[in-house]
């Protein structure tokens, strides 16, 4: 089985978030990039496979020089070789493009995004891929399960989960409960300098066009002070929320 | 070229995010100088559309599509948009919606923006807000397609009543073999409790709780406000609650009216994952705890004497105002 497991570069989960240059860019001063969180699920339980079920498993990145470090990161965790698309990504329909190509070159079975990354929260990239490939597709992936060419998988629905059966090949758009954080897999030395010696092949891209484009970022309006109410006040609480915030 | 909206009907009626989708597309439909088509999928009395701003409702009624299935639900969108030549096409953020509208998008070849919070900033050149880096911040985007599809964040428009009735036509689609290979098996729902993703209410707890032994006065209170009950993090990662109820980042987003955070100190992945509330209030003994930087209301006070104090005071209140 030929797994491919799509990784985006992203800052951190505790980075503040800043913008630059008139608002019109992200500001990376002081951000560190990680695995995209929904992505590095999803690779964990690619790695899963590999060592159960024998599975090769590729990691792609649609980016700049700038994510190879990110790319390394996951090939210490155990992939086994890496590919960076060499462009900058503009939005969601362009690098959906650029990782249908790697897919068809490298006839996958199975294909895991993240269901969103969590710098642009599109979710956009696993269903464009899925459907520019014809692959089958599930989205919000809590679980999966593959023996020959079936796959079972768990999808989150609203107030739920529900269990699907198809075939490969197969796109899937995962998070957290694909496999659960305790296990996550930290790259140990050997895992590092491994890494170092696995394949890292940069490609050129194709042309594609985005249909969006980013104009300009905000940051929420500040907020006022925090009303403090004393708890031997709830009554007063009680009050402001149905008179003054009219929420219940 | 009316604007499209796809409206989802779920046990016997419109979810209510159908209807503010309603509302939001007659604005925007407005703006444009055209009217608003509804596609649904075996819905059976419309009329409620109507109430909420649709024109028409393209009424598609097949057996097959009983149950959800993304590729299916895409065609049925995809074939109304091009039925109706909609250039602009919204769905709604429900795990459903956002499933297939990317499919639908590459369908029309249509840019495509998830997350949108306000009416477009300009329809020409078509930019729209929305939510990024999980709501710690929002973005301007252009769609520069010709046909545009959107999903709009839940509760970030609201309901607002138009006068008029909707006109309904049957409406059928072509479907291929190719739509049906995913197949749902079996579904499992928490019934009568209100979930994370529908609820206008929601009450947390946090490490603050001290034991899932000590969840009950949350549920009371939950169940007071008609509330679902969520939890933090480290709760989930203690597996004192479900991963399904953890909220933040990496878990589920809240966009709810109320969020009332109990025991949560308010990790700045936890905030990202509750910043699209309205209302949070903060209950915490630690007055140093960072949620209440961005707390409406706060109690610094402890959980297990203001919560049971603060249920009893609900019930009363619901009692005298109902």
């Amino acid at each position: 089985m030929k797994i491919l497991v799509c990784i985006s570069h992203v800052p951190d989960t505790t980075a503040k978030i800043n913008f630059t240059n008139g608002d019109t860019e992200f500001d990376t001063n002081g951000v560190q990039f990680v695995i995209n969180p929904n992505d590095e699920f999803g690779l964990t339980r690619a790695i899963w496979f590999k060592e159960k079920q024998g599975a090769h498993v590729t990691v792609v990145n649609v980016g700049g020089a700038d994510t190879e470090a990110t790319i390394r990161k996951a090939l210490a965790i155990g992939a086994d070789e890496a590919i960076r698309v060499n462009t900058v990504p503009t939005d969601g329909f362009a690098v959906a493009k650029q990782l249908a190509e790697v897919v068809k070159a490298g006839k996958y079975d199975v294909v895991i995004c993240g269901k969103e990354s969590l710098d642009y929260n599109g979710g956009m990239v696993p269903g464009m891929l899925a459907s520019m490939l014809s692959y089958n597709f599930v989205n919000s992936c809590v679980g999966v399960e593959i023996e020959g060419s079936n796959a079972t998988l768990v999808r989150e629905i609203d107030g739920g989960k529900e269990t699907l059966t198809t075939n490969l090949p197969l796109v899937i758009g995962g998070q957290k409960g694909i496999v659960e954080e305790k296990d996550l897999r930290i790259p140990n030395m050997r895992g590092i300098m491994t890494a170092r010696t696995k394949a890292l092949n940069v490609l050129d891209p194709v042309a594609a066009d985005a249909k969006t484009k980013a104009v300009k970022f905000e940051k929420p309006a500040p907020k006022s002070a925090v009303k403090l109410i004393s708890p031997d006040n709830l009554d007063e609480l009680i009050s402001l929320l149905h008179n003054e915030a009219k929420v219940i | 070229m009316s604007v499209l909206i796809y409206a989802e009907f779920a046990e016997g009626k419109f979810k209510k995010v159908a209807l503010e989708l309603a509302s939001y597309a007659k604005k925007v439909a407005e703006t444009l100088g055209t009217n608003v088509t509804a596609v649904t999928v075996n819905a059976t009395d419309v009329s409620e559309l109507g109430k909420y701003g649709v024109d028409k409702v393209l009424k598609v009624t097949n057996a097959k599509l009983d149950k959800f299935n993304a590729k299916a639900y895409a065609d049925v969108v995809k074939q109304a948009a091009q039925k109706e030549g909609s250039k602009v096409v919204i769905l709604s953020s429900t795990t459903d919606s956002l499933y297939l509208a990317p499919i639908v998008a590459v369908g029309l070849d249509a840019g495509y923006a998830s997350n949108v919070v306000a009416l477009p900033v300009s329809t020409n050149p078509f930019q729209v807000k929305r939510n990024a880096f999980s709501s710690k911040g929002f973005n301007i985007t252009e769609l520069t397609s010709d046909v545009k599809v959107i999903a709009l964040a839940k509760n970030s428009f609201g309901l607002a009543e138009a006068t008029g009735a909707a006109s309904a036509e049957d409406f059928a689609v072509s479907l291929n073999d190719t739509d049906f290979n995913v197949h749902i098996q079996s579904q499992e729902k928490a019934s009568g409790k209100v979930s994370i993703a529908d609820a206008e209410v929601v009450v947390s707890g946090g490490r603050g709780l001290k034991g899932p032994e000590n969840w009950g006065m949350i549920e009371e209170l939950a169940n007071v406000l008609g509330a679902a009950t969520a939890c933090s993090k480290p709760v989930s990662d203690l597996d004192w609650r479900p991963h399904s109820e953890h909220v933040g980042q990496t878990g589920k987003p809240v966009a709810s009216n109320l969020y009332i955070a109990v025991g949560i100190s308010g990790a700045i992945q936890h905030i990202a994952g509750i910043n699209a509330s309205k209302v949070k209030v903060v209950i915490n003994t630690d007055p140093e705890a960072p949620f209440f930087k961005v707390a409406d209301y706060g109690i610094v006070g402890d959980a297990f004497q203001v919560v049971p104090e603060l249920t009893k005071k609900l019930k009363e209140f619901k009692a005298n105002n109902n």
